[in-house]
Formats: structure tokens, sequence, C-alpha cells
């Protein structure tokens, strides 16, 4: 007992250090509560990160093509109508729950607290979707989430600009039926899901169904489980099953691993289909050269350098200011990293034009959120030709476009077929609005009058 | 000096038997609930409401429930995750399916499900035991696991199996506030802790200790082994569903099984094995260990003002977190709750130690 006694007391120093560490963070949370004075001239951006774990691979030059652009938003134009931009990053580690801590963490900091979220995991935007119509604050899923959140009368404060799954798996339909013929060539064919067995990998299933019964082809479905290192079990259901197509919906180091059990199992990649998470270079590049053939949709943001890239380089890399490597900007999730911001950005200066410009609360962005409009024109001015396809939103569509293209690993870069496909909206959008009103059910929601609204 | 006994004399046998026999601790614990009452909900912010005090009173119960089996009972059990999402799942059909549902009425249902199965996988714990056993109640993580990804019917034939819940009602007050959240789950641990803590100090708690130390010799004494055993994965796969049911229903509010996956099992392990196995206390210091402390590691470089990349900071959280898993462990291994006692030891005896 006696000898322990030193121990013991390191025991209860670590303990009291323990309780030191949490004085301050009280003292700050507190601080926090309190609505900070109006006086800085800021508008504050919370950035929801994974730099670790199994997807950091992916969260990694997405996050740094994110705070790039606002850092280069500062440096260049002295930020947003004459509000500087601060930002704070939150490691989230795709993990729902450390998510919705994060959240909770940033969403009053700043001047008018946080302007949009960025939740990056389908997840994570379920938990969150249930908070922000309290504290006020657009949740913004370019390209991931709730498919049916499109539906802006019931998803007030939900935006999944640029495409939803749904809309993903409509056009991989639609482009396999092209190569076959013709979408009624499909029947009897054979289409296996291979999905991350989470919302994230479920949330195409529904429209893969629904698409099924109007051509006739098999749908196979073969989930794998988080983090997904281990497929050995789901490719072997892919060699006895012999499917005309897979459809590949990862994300992180479980699309790399389909890649080589693909090349193991003698898929060939060219009949391979990624959805947009599943078709960046850290998907494909550890496969070396048997990735070569491999597909993927492309909807916001390919691989390419525009103007926006040298206005990063001359203010940020050239002065040693980059978040991330050099070599890393242009490659296609550091580029949907930066659409992501563009976006958020230019919905701010739509705000600040009707609000004036100042540091906006959330719920002045979220006008400017649904009122986006960004055409040709408008892409061209924001130096993003070629990465971006326009997105116009409403009361009624969060959505705001619906196109996308497929590129294809030529074994050292990624090639972009020319063809843009639209989803389908004629499937969608009746799927969306019972979807969408299922969930006002659910939740007891009254959906907006867009009608009414527009009026005003 | 202050927390001696001197002068409390004990004339009833009820006296020797409460809970807290010495005045100091009875008033320092009451304190303690009052001010977890009524303190506690007017300085806290917002966000040590949803981010930090409301997952550390729910993760306690948890905790607390598997204490229950594994600390008193010496039946080590992997699957109180399965035991968590068994409460939430059935606590949200009951919830959404029978119309007029009260919130209080779901847990219970829930909890009630997760007591059902945390008997049918008890049952092995008959003839196994030790880590066979453990191995054995991880098929309970993984059947349940399996049936709430691909049974439709549990999550209401959701399209993406993600399951979500309304603004709860409780007794005509609508949980909307982090502060009403935040009562609402203290009030039920205070109740299921005292519960628990009769439940130990009892025949039946005594009969699952007797297990736990010697299952021959508590045979011997005419314990059953079959009741008791049964009756402690009961008791604990009750609490640790209505846990669950508030994990899911309060704090998540839409959830996914990868909300109750084997480290949530593993986690709460961990929890009672820091905070003191065999000890209601101990259930409360591992989960604040194991929820709050990650936390507050990883903002403590930003607090010090230290400027170092968010991936930094993430790595450094583990590596300290872990660090400090070992270094309690060796200083004492049978967990905070037993440094807790120590040092009430030593306080009696001070400022003159013999």
């Amino acid at each position: 007992m006696r000898q322990n006694t030193t121990a013991r007391w390191l025991a209860a120093a670590a303990l009291a250090a323990g309780l030191a560490a949490l004085a301050p963070g009280l003292a700050q949370a507190q601080a926090k509560g309190a609505p900070a004075a109006a006086g800085a001239k800021e508008q504050f951006f919370p950035l929801l990160v994974y730099r670790t774990g199994p997807y950091a691979p992916n969260g990694v030059p997405f996050a740094n093509g994110m705070a790039d652009y606002y850092k280069m938003l500062n440096a260049r134009d002295g930020g947003i109508g004459g509000v500087r931009l601060t930002m704070e990053e939150c490691e989230t580690g795709y993990a729902t729950d450390r998510g919705v801590e994060c959240y909770e963490r940033l969403k009053g900091k700043g001047p008018t607290g946080a302007t949009a979220v960025h939740p990056l995991s389908t997840g994570i935007t379920f938990a969150l979707t249930d908070k922000v119509p309290n504290d006020k604050i657009p949740l913004i899923t370019a390209g991931y989430g709730r498919s049916e959140s499109a539906n802006g009368e019931v998803f007030k404060w939900n935006f999944i600009l640029g495409g939803s799954y749904w809309v993903a798996a409509d056009i991989l339909v639609q482009h396999v039926g092209s190569i076959e013929g013709g979408v009624d060539r499909l029947k009897g064919k054979k289409i296996a899901l291979v999905y991350h067995d989470s919302p994230f990998g479920k949330e195409p299933i529904a429209l893969l169904q629904e698409r099924a019964k109007m051509h006739g082809y098999q749908l196979i479905l073969i989930p794998v489980t988080h983090p997904g290192v281990e497929q050995k079990a789901a490719w072997l259901q892919v060699r006895r099953d012999r499917p005309d197509y897979v459809f590949l919906w990862g994300w992180g180091v479980m699309n790399s691993t389909a890649v080589k059990e693909a090349i193991a199992t003698g898929y060939p990649r060219e009949k391979m289909y990624g959805v947009w998470w599943s078709g960046a270079e850290p998907d494909i590049v550890p496969a070396g050269d048997g990735g070569k053939g491999y597909n993927a949709l492309t909807f916001m943001a390919p691989a390419g350098t525009s103007r926006v890239h040298q206005d990063i380089f001359r203010n940020l890399h050239d002065k040693g200011q980059g978040s991330g490597p050099r070599d890393e900007v242009g490659q296609v999730l550091y580029n949907r990293g930066l659409t992501a911001a563009a976006v958020t950005a230019e919905a701010v200066r739509v705000s600040q034009e009707r609000y004036g410009k100042r540091p906006l609360t959330g719920e002045e962005v979220r006008w400017g959120f649904e009122n986006l409009n960004i055409d040709a024109a408008r892409i061209k001015q924001l130096g993003f030709e070629g990465l971006m396809q326009p997105i116009s939103t409403s009361c009624r569509d969060h959505m705001g476009g619906n196109s996308a293209q497929i590129h294809s690993w030529d074994g050292k870069k990624w090639v972009v077929a020319p063809k843009v496909y639209q989803a389908d909206m004629q499937i969608l959008k009746p799927m969306q609005d019972a979807y969408a009103a299922r969930y006002a059910a659910e939740k007891k929601i009254q959906p907006r009058d867009c009608a009414k609204e527009a009026s005003n | 000096m202050l927390y001696r006994e001197n002068g409390q004399f004990k004339t009833r046998y009820g006296d020797d038997q409460q809970i807290f026999p010495i005045l100091q601790d009875r008033w320092l614990v009451m304190a303690l609930i009052a001010f977890a009452f009524i303190g506690v909900p007017m300085l806290a912010s917002e966000y040590m409401f949803r981010a930090i005090l409301i997952p550390f009173v729910i993760l306690s119960l948890a905790a607390l429930g598997l204490n229950l089996l594994v600390g008193y009972c010496g039946q080590i059990s992997l699957g109180s995750g399965a035991f968590m999402a068994v409460g939430a799942y059935i606590a949200y059909n009951a919830y959404t399916r029978v119309p007029g549902m009260p919130v209080v009425g779901a847990f219970l249902i829930g909890g009630g499900a997760a007591l059902l199965v945390g008997i049918v996988f008890g049952i092995p714990s008959l003839r196994i035991r030790g880590l066979y056993l453990a191995v054995a109640t991880l098929a309970a993580q993984f059947f349940c696991d399996w049936v709430f990804a691909r049974v439709a019917w549990f999550t209401n034939y959701s399209a993406s199996g993600s399951v979500s819940v309304p603004t709860l009602t409780v007794a005509g007050v609508s949980l909307d506030t982090p502060q009403s959240k935040y009562l609402f789950c203290l009030t039920i641990v205070t109740v299921m802790a005292l519960a628990a803590k009769n439940i130990v100090r009892g025949h039946v708690g005594r009969s699952w200790m007797a297990i736990r130390d010697m299952d021959v010799a508590a045979t011997v004494i005419g314990i059953r082994p079959v009741t008791a055993k049964l009756s402690a994965f009961a008791v604990s796969s009750f609490v640790i569903g209505v846990a669950g049911a508030m994990w899911a229903f309060v704090h998540l509010g839409s959830w996914e099984p990868l909300a109750f996956d084997v480290n949530r099992s593993l986690n709460l392990l961990f929890m009672i094995i820091i905070g003191g196995m065999g000890s209601i206390m101990g259930s409360f210091f591992g989960a604040a260990f194991i929820v709050v402390l990650p936390i507050l590691l990883n903002q403590v470089p930003a607090w010090l003002g230290v400027p170092i990349s968010t991936a930094m900071a993430s790595h450094l959280e583990f590596m300290i977190f872990g660090a400090l898993i070992v270094f309690f462990l060796i200083v004492e291994p049978h967990g905070l709750a037993r440094l807790w006692s120590i040092g009430k030891e030593k306080l009696r005896l001070w400022p003159f130690p013999h």
C-alpha cells in the first residue's frame, strides 16, 4: 500500500489537471452562450472535417479545398463584400456522435454564428437535419445526404445542391442503358450494387428498385460493412452472380479496396461504375495499373485546373499558405471542396445583396441558398469554367441541378466523357415528394406553401 | 477533521443499513444531486448540455447496467451495444406504431424487450464462463447488428435504414430545449441508479456477488445459479435497454445501426473497467472518463492557443487518452471508484494519519 503512495498522488494530480482543463472549457462555453458583440465584421464558417481514420484519404483533399477557397477570398478580395471570412475546423472522424459534438461546438462562434454547415457525411446529415431548424443554420449537402431533401417545402433548411444519390443512380442506369442501346434493353440484365452499409450506401436502393421495376433488370444488393477494408465475401458474390454491371457506392478506404478486389476477382473494371464519391485519385491510385478502365460519376468538379486555381496558387501556395500540398490542387476531391465552398460563398453574396454588406446570420444566408442562380456566365466569372454545372434553386427545389458526367481512369488521370446526363425528374420528383411527405408526417412538420411565400 | 463519524450514534438497524451511513456522505450526495438538478441547468451552456452532459448522463446509465452484470455478477458481456440497440429500436417501434404511446411507456417497452433478449443471450452463461462467455455474448452483438440493418420492419421500412423520432413530449412538457432533455435524462438516471443501488444491497445483489466470487460455494449455500445469473442478465439488459432508448430518442434523434455497433459495447466495458467494477459510483466515473475526456483533450490545444493542425490535435487526443488509460490501470487496477474510496479513508484520518 505504502509504496504506492507516490503513484496515487500522481493519479490525484492527473485528476486535478483534468478538472483544471474542464474549468476554462466551462468558462469558454459560457462566453459562447452569450451573443457576441456585433463589432467584428466577420462571417464565420464551421468546417467539419476528417483528417484521421479510414475516410481520411478522401476527407483531407476535400477539407483543404474548402479551406483554401475561403482563404483565397480573404487574400484576393478581402472576404465577401468587405466582410472577412473566419473559419474553424473540427475533426469528426466521419463518426456521427463526434460530428454532432463538432456542430454544437462551432454553431455559435463568430459574431453571427455559423453561416452554413457542410457535414460531409450522410450519417451526420441525418442527425443534423433534426437540429438545424431550431438553430436556424442552413445544412448544405452538396451531392450527398437525404435525397428527398431536394423538396424545399418540407426541408426548409437542407440544401442538397447539385444532385442527390437518386440523381446519381438514375444517371448510372441511363448510362449503362445507353451502352446496351436503350434502357429497355436492360431487361434480364444483372446490376449489382456494392454499397457501404450505412444510410449513405442505402440511399440509391430505392431508386434502383424503382428503375428495376420499369426496365426489368435484376438488382443484386451486396452490402459492405464499415469501414470497408474487408470485402472478400462481397466480391465472392460478384464472382458467383456475374453481374453485367457493378455500381460502387463507397467512400474512403472502401473504394480502393473494392477496386483491388475487383482486380483479384477478375471482374472487368470497365463494367464498374462508382458514384461521384467513388471516383477520385485516392480511390484508384493504390490499385496501380489494374485500375485502368474504371468509371465513376462526376457531378460538379472533375479533376483539372481553371482560373480559380491560378488565384489559389498566386494568393496562397506561392506565399506558403496553402492548406495542403501543392500538387493536390486540381484533384477531384480538392476541386469538389472548392466548389462546395464557392456555392456557399455565392449564397452569402446573394444574401448580402438583400440584407446589406455585413455579417449575416444563418437565417439570412438561407435566403441566399434558396435564391441561387449560378449560370454558365457566372461560373466563368467565378473562374470555375469546366468545373461546375449550373445551379439554380428555388423555394420548392433545393437541389438546383441534376446533371452529371462519367469519367474514366486511363491509368494516369481521369478522362471526362463529353456527354452530360440529366436525371429523369419524372421519376425522381414523385419519389422525392412521397418520401418528403412521409418525413413530414413522421416529424409532424407542416410543409411551407411556396406559392404564398413567392407573393410576399 | 471534517469527515468523521464521531458522535453519530446508530440506534436502529435502519440507521446502520442506509445507503450512506455517514452523515457527511449523505449531505455530500444530496448536495451533488441538488446541484445536478438545480445548479447545472442554470450554469451550463447549450454546448455543455448537448455535447457533454446529456451523453455523459445517458452513457452513465448504460455503464451502470453493464456494471450490474459484469461488476456484480461476474458475467463478462460484449453484447451491451446490442441490448442498447434492442431498447432503441423496440422503443421506436412502440412509439411510432402505437398511437398515443407516452415516451416513458415506449422506453419501458424498449427496456422490457432488451430484458427478454438479454435473458436469451444469457442462457449460455449457465454452461460457460469467463472469456468464453464474452465471446458468446458477442453473438448477440452481431445478431442484433444484422437484424436491425436487414429486417426492414424494425426501421419502419425506411429506405436508408436510418430512423428518427419527432420532438418528444413528457407529461405535457415538450423536450425541445437542452435543459429539459437533460433534466429528463437525469431524472430517469437518478431513479434507476437508486433502484440499482438497492437491488445490489438486497438479497438479489448478494446472490450475484456470491456467484461472482465463487459459484460452487454459492451453490452450496443455497443460491440457485440459474436464477442469479439470469436475473443479473435481465436487470442489466433492462437498464441498458432503457439507456439505449434514451441515447436514440433524446441524444441522437435519428440513428442507424452503426450507432450501436461493437465499438459501443467495448466502450461501455472500458467505462466500467476504468471507473471501477462492482461500484455504482464507478459507472459514473468511467462514463465521465470515456465520454468527456476525449472531447476535452481535443479542445485543449485551442484553449491554450497552441496553433496545431486539426489532424495533429486528433492524433494527440488518441495518444494522451490511451496513455491515461494505461496510467490509471497501472496505478489503480480497481478503477477510479477505488481511488475515490481510498481518498475517503485518508480523509477520515486527516490531518493526523497514523
